[in-house]
């Protein structure tokens, strides 16, 4: 996992304003801007803000398991934690509190501080997997203590509140977040300066000794630094930002219920955020754009969406570790050394039966859903547009005989990928060396 | 009563966690899919008891839970060995999904009909008014049995030597003349197979769904914590006490509102934190065992029987 | 995460069915529940419950010009998500919504709608909740645009404990539910409707215990032992239920077990013999239901899921959905609203069954039923093919398991 901004061997000086960067940002920027027009419908738009959300969400993630190598969870603790603490702030402020409505998240995200302070002197105390065991149970803790205080927490029905409630002169010149296109943009800028603030995080002294302290505790602790003050204050960043998450939340659904702490809530955020890539700064980003994705758009394609999920997930973990992120930015490494080239034939092959195998794998999938799940509603069904039926033993012998086929075409083709992968990665890293070289 | 049933809970607490701290203890992975192996021995125990009978079942489920826990191990997880503990993790946490998802898939999403054996379904004895069913004295057997048989195979046999120098001194033992990735192959599909055992006889005598495995997930690696990380000693000790805490804290309805006015203090309705004063004990039982990680790691943070304090 | 057993009986209306065949309306209806995940089983089961009731209640197979359309959204049981769905429902141009497994999602989704039929009018949708029943629908957060065809739990108490108190045997009561709002609702409401009926009976217990936590109900048990109750009142659910009796049989308990959710799929293969009976139920409907005339409807279901037929608040709110359009001669949220409220209409066992428009709560008839033997009198079907079947030990009419209602209805539009 190389980190775009330390592998340089020039000598680094600080121009927090360089060229690219603003490029790279006022194309952000313009992105969260346009999107909204591009979406046609107020369920798009939902989708944009959930998105939004979850990067925030994600990215405060990141900087616990990309940056300092924490394990957690229980990150849901902290974003729901914060979405509750938000819910009870707007109902004080329809109640008549003075405080505009637009600054509900960040309530949020001091609840998250404060709830990070205290549990993450906890959890904190170990590091490595003692630290993700403990996160789990007080994860744990903090949902069921969640349902024995229905003061608090609203019981099994949660808290609603109203977004629309609040004063001021920015609500009275029509900013009332009643319309979804108002939240998505409270939204946005949420998530640009949230961005720019982790983003500069991860320049600072604190952001680089947690990552030597992710690489090597030990050394860490030897040139004097405190290893777990570090964990503690990483921690309670992570969970500011989370709770800026929790707070939008609760801007955005003007609920809160007690499932937002729930681990499996935890469990998608790990999931996603790795997959989305933790060893670079906007894999996270392209993480909670996958998980929308998979929650909310696969789900409604298939019943066996987390099956599907699971499975990409293990496959990553084992083959690419650095996520859509890592593979990304490797594939643009290639492209920049003229490699990409030699690549194309093994990828078309590899896709192409790829995608083959995937379809007898997801024929199979779906048929056993289909008499396990669906059974009654008949036993027929499409696959990509081919007609298969759960029944017969037709169906079944075309699927599993084109998994088997594709699946050896595949993997054929993956090892003429690997070795072709390996050679390029070799001249690449030659490349490197006689430039480094040619620097000193 | 109250004793038996804490510890008899206590020792299928520490049947699974066993094989936790086995893996845990040999190889530095924490199998965060330890509990969906237990699911899958009560699955396997519910197919094969169908098939013929429940003793067939006791034994052949737990050897097919170790099969796949070995297969997973040689084909997965040993690719990630390279890519550090967090990977190793996140790849079993990927496996607890999708066994999760098979096992709806080929048994449903509601619960089995998983029975006790006629043989083992009865009151073994009274007191008071409540009996002792013989299925528990059954289950506190087996857990006794495996925990004997478990320390005479580390600690006396060979097996248990070349394991113990493996953990220590992999590179000494390898050369030695040992397979060690075999040797942790066979640790790995062990620890899955005390799983699945626990699975087998926890199945029935509570309840076979796919939702077990989460309810048992995060108590098991609470007695890890608790016991101190990779110690089999301090995982019995910890279980017991955890079984035994939760049984007697059912049975007490004290509460801070019954200390504190017995101290004189009078809690009303509006006193600040009323919700927290009038919980009773009984009702907060089952999260003791997360209150009890809490307060172990703020006074003791290398648990009951740790030796590293990491 | 409420599921709600069902009840009443239901009549084959032939006098409505043969209302107009006008003008064909095609009328689409969300079905947003978990469909995937460990409680999808459960959405999945209800799902087909509503997919049967639009094919038998509606279109040419009612004679109806009106046909139903289920479409079915997958909120993962997510409140969250659900209001995503919700969006998209809206977004389709869809104005009826179907939801009931969790009273969270049901309360969330009930918020939701008020804001945005206000936000949005002219687009209103109307939510059809068949299964979560906690009272504050119909009480304190009552709705125009909500309609409950399941029965409260107040008024399933009401029914339980009219049954319990006739029971001479019954000396000391025991409850204990899941710690959140309905475990506290019918420890509340078993109290207050006990102490007025018997209060000769003792309350020896009252328990909450964290939900979904307990995995080993021994300890709980010997309590009541302790207790010397005879009669325990609970209002869990899924596994928490089938360990609680499960635990008793094994540790030779001899009370009975008042519950609500004892026929919930899965949960009577759970039970299966340990329960035999010792496990009553309240429900408004159940297979064996003497006067039912949904038997056919009961083993068409069966024959085609092979899955058990008891959400008959599907069917219920299917029929009164084509009705109210039927009625209003609109497919409009609004109108078909204002005809939904107070619409009456046949049960099963013939009786009177009422919309009331003063809190939308269906009055219907409750049945307390038995988990026994199948094969003897009464207890013709058996559940989940386990041998037992719920047989009739009290059947109370609507207006003997009505409940006021503190209701204060804001005006339909």
């Amino acid at each position: 996992m190389t980190n775009p901004t330390t592998s340089s061997l020039r000598p680094l000086h600080f121009k927090p304003l360089n060229g690219v960067r603003i490029v790279v940002w006022s194309l952000f920027a313009l992105v969260l801007i346009i999107l909204p027009l591009a979406a046609h419908s107020s369920f798009a738009l939902t989708l944009l803000c959930l998105t939004g959300i979850a990067a925030i969400a994600c990215m405060s993630y990141n900087m616990l398991l990309g940056q300092a190598g924490m394990l957690s969870f229980g990150h849901a603790v902290y974003t729901g934690l914060g979405t509750f603490v938000a819910i009870h702030t707007m109902n004080k402020i329809v109640g008549g509190w003075p405080l505009p409505m637009w600054l509900v998240p960040m309530v949020g995200g001091f609840a998250g501080l404060g709830f990070g302070a205290l549990l993450g002197f906890v959890t904190t105390r170990k590091a490595g997997t003692p630290f993700s065991m403990i996160t789990l149970g007080v994860g744990e803790l903090v949902f069921a203590a969640a349902l024995m205080f229905p003061e608090f927490f609203g019981g099994e029905a949660g808290i609603n509140s109203n977004r629309t409630g609040g004063t001021g002169w920015l609500h009275d010149l029509g900013l009332t977040f009643g319309p979804q296109i108002q939240v998505y943009y409270l939204i946005a800028i949420y998530l640009f300066i949230c961005t720019a603030a982790m983003y500069a995080f991860t320049m600072t002294p604190l952001g680089r000794i947690a990552n030597a302290v992710r690489d090597n505790a030990e050394r860490a602790e030897f040139i004097g630094y405190d290893t777990r003050w570090v964990r503690y204050l990483i921690v309670m960043a992570s969970s500011f930002f989370a709770g800026i998450a929790g707070g939008l939340t609760a801007l955005n659904v003007e609920a809160a219920t007690a499932d937002l702490l729930h681990g499996v809530r935890s469990g998608g955020y790990l999931l996603f955020t790795f997959l989305g890539g933790v060893g670079f700064f906007f894999g996270p980003i392209i993480g909670s754009v996958l998980l929308i994705f998979s929650l909310v758009v696969l789900s409604e394609y298939t019943k066996a969406w987390q099956l599907y999920v699971g499975i990409v997930f293990l496959i990553m973990v084992v083959y690419a570790p650095g996520g859509f992120s890592a593979l990304l930015m490797l594939n643009l490494r290639r492209i920049k050394y003229g490699e990409w080239r030699k690549m194309r034939w093994p990828y078309a092959g590899m896709v192409f039966f790829g995608l083959i195998a995937l379809w007898g794998i997801a024929a199979i999938v779906e048929m056993a859903y289909q008499i396990q799940v669906a059974a009654g509603s008949g036993s027929a069904l499409t696959i990509a547009g081919i007609p298969l039926d759960a029944s017969s033993s037709s169906s079944w012998a075309v699927a599993i005989a084109v998994m088997i086929v594709g699946g050896a075409a595949f993997e054929y083709w993956r090892r003429k990928f690997a070795k072709v992968w390996s050679d390029g990665e070799e001249r690449i890293a030659e490349a490197i060396k006689k430039a480094e070289a040619a620097i000193v | 009563m109250s004793v038996l049933n804490g510890v008899s809970y206590g020792l299928l607490l520490f049947m699974l966690s066993a094989g936790l701290t086995l893996i845990f203890s040999m190889m530095g992975v924490l199998n965060f899919a330890h509990a969906s192996f237990y699911m899958l021995g009560a699955y396997f125990a519910y197919q094969v008891s169908e098939w013929t009978n429940y003793w067939v079942a006791f034994v052949v489920a737990p050897i097919l839970v170790a099969v796949m826990g070995g297969l997973f191990e040689r084909y997965v997880l040993r690719k990630t060995h390279k890519s550090g503990h967090v990977a190793e993790l996140l790849v079993t946490f990927g496996l607890s999904f999708v066994i999760l998802e098979l096992v709806q898939l080929i048994w449903g999403r509601s619960a089995v009909d998983y029975k006790v054996p006629a043989a083992l379904d009865g009151s073994l004895f009274k007191l008071f008014n409540s009996s002792f069913p013989e299925y528990r004295a059954f289950m506190m057997l087996v857990a006794v049995g495996m925990l004997v048989s478990l320390f005479l195979m580390l600690k006396k046999t060979r097996i248990g030597l070349v394991i113990q120098a493996a953990l220590t001194h992999p590179e000494t033992t390898e050369a030695l003349g040992h397979n060690v990735p075999r040797v942790f192959a066979m640790v790995f599909a062990g620890g899955c197979a005390l799983a699945g055992l626990a699975g087998v006889i926890g199945g029935n005598a509570f309840i076979t769904e796919p939702g077990m495995a989460q309810a048992v997930g995060a108590i098991i690696f609470v007695v890890v914590v608790v016991g101190g990380m990779g110690s089999l000693a301090g995982a019995l000790i910890a279980s017991v006490l955890i079984g035994l805490m939760q049984t007697f804290a059912v049975g007490l309805d004290w509460s801070f509102l019954g200390g504190l006015s017995a101290l004189g203090i009078d809690v009303t309705p509006d006193t600040f934190g009323y919700p927290v004063w009038k919980l009773k004990l009984s009702q907060i039982g089952p999260i003791l065992p997360y209150l009890l990680l809490v307060v172990m790691l703020v006074v003791r943070p290398k648990g009951i029987m740790g030796t590293r304090d990491d | 995460m409420k599921i709600s057993l069902k009840a009443s009986a239901i009549a084959v209306a032939v006098s409505f069915l043969a209302a107009g065949v006008a003008n064909a309306q095609n009328v689409k209806v969300a079905f947003i529940e978990g469909m995937s995940g460990p409680f999808g089983g459960v959405g999945q089961n209800q799902l087909k419950h509503f997919q049967y009731a639009a094919e038998r209640f509606s279109g040419k197979q009612a004679n109806s010009g009106v046909t139903v359309e289920i479409v079915p959204m997958d909120s993962k049981g997510s409140p969250q998500e659900a209001l995503a769905l919700l969006k998209k429902a809206t977004d389709e141009g869809i104005h009826f919504v179907t939801q009931g497994n969790g009273s969270n999602v049901a309360g969330v989704l009930i918020d939701a709608i008020n804001k945005h039929n206000e936000r949005n009018p002219g687009k209103e949708v109307v939510f059809l909740n068949y299964a979560a029943i906690d009272p504050d629908f119909t009480n304190s957060k009552c709705s125009p645009w909500h309609f409950r065809f399941d029965a409260g739990s107040d008024m399933k108490l009401e029914g339980l404990t009219n049954f319990m108190m006739d029971q001479k045997d019954i000396k000391n009561v025991y409850i204990i539910g899941q710690n959140y709002s309905h475990g506290q609702q019918v420890s509340k409401f078993t109290k207050e409707f006990l102490a007025k009926k018997r209060p000769d009976i003792k309350v020896v217990g009252d328990e909450l215990h964290p939900m979904g936590q307990v995995k080993d109900f021994a300890p709980y048990i010997a309590k009541m032992q302790a207790a010397n109750a005879d009669a325990v009142v609970t209002g869990n659910w899924g596994s928490d239920l089938a360990l609680l009796i499960r635990a008793a049989n094994a540790a030779g308990f001899k009370g009975k077990f008042y519950t609500f959710y004892a026929g919930v799929i899965g949960t009577p293969t759970a039970i299966g013999a340990a329960g035999a009976d010792r496990v009553e139920m309240v429900a408004y409907w159940h297979p064996n239901s003497a006067q039912s005339q949904f038997e056919s409807i009961y083993t068409g279901f069966k024959a085609k899921f092979n899955e058990e037929f008891y959400t008959v608040a599907a069917v219920n709110a299917v029929r009164f959905l084509v009705a109210s359009v039927e009625k209003a001669k609109s497919t409009d949220a609004a109108p078909v609203a204002r005809a939904m409220a107070g619409m009456k209409m046949k049960g099963a066992s013939g009786e009177d069954i009422e919309m009331r428009a003063s809190d939308g709560a269906l009055q219907q008839a409750l049945y307390v039923v038995n988990w026994t033997k199948a094969g003897g009198p009464g207890v013709k079907f058996d559940a989940e093919n386990t041998g037992y079947g719920f047989q009739t030990v009290r059947y109370l009419m609507p207006s003997q398991a009505a409940r006021p209602t503190t209701c204060k209805m804001p005006k339909r539009i």
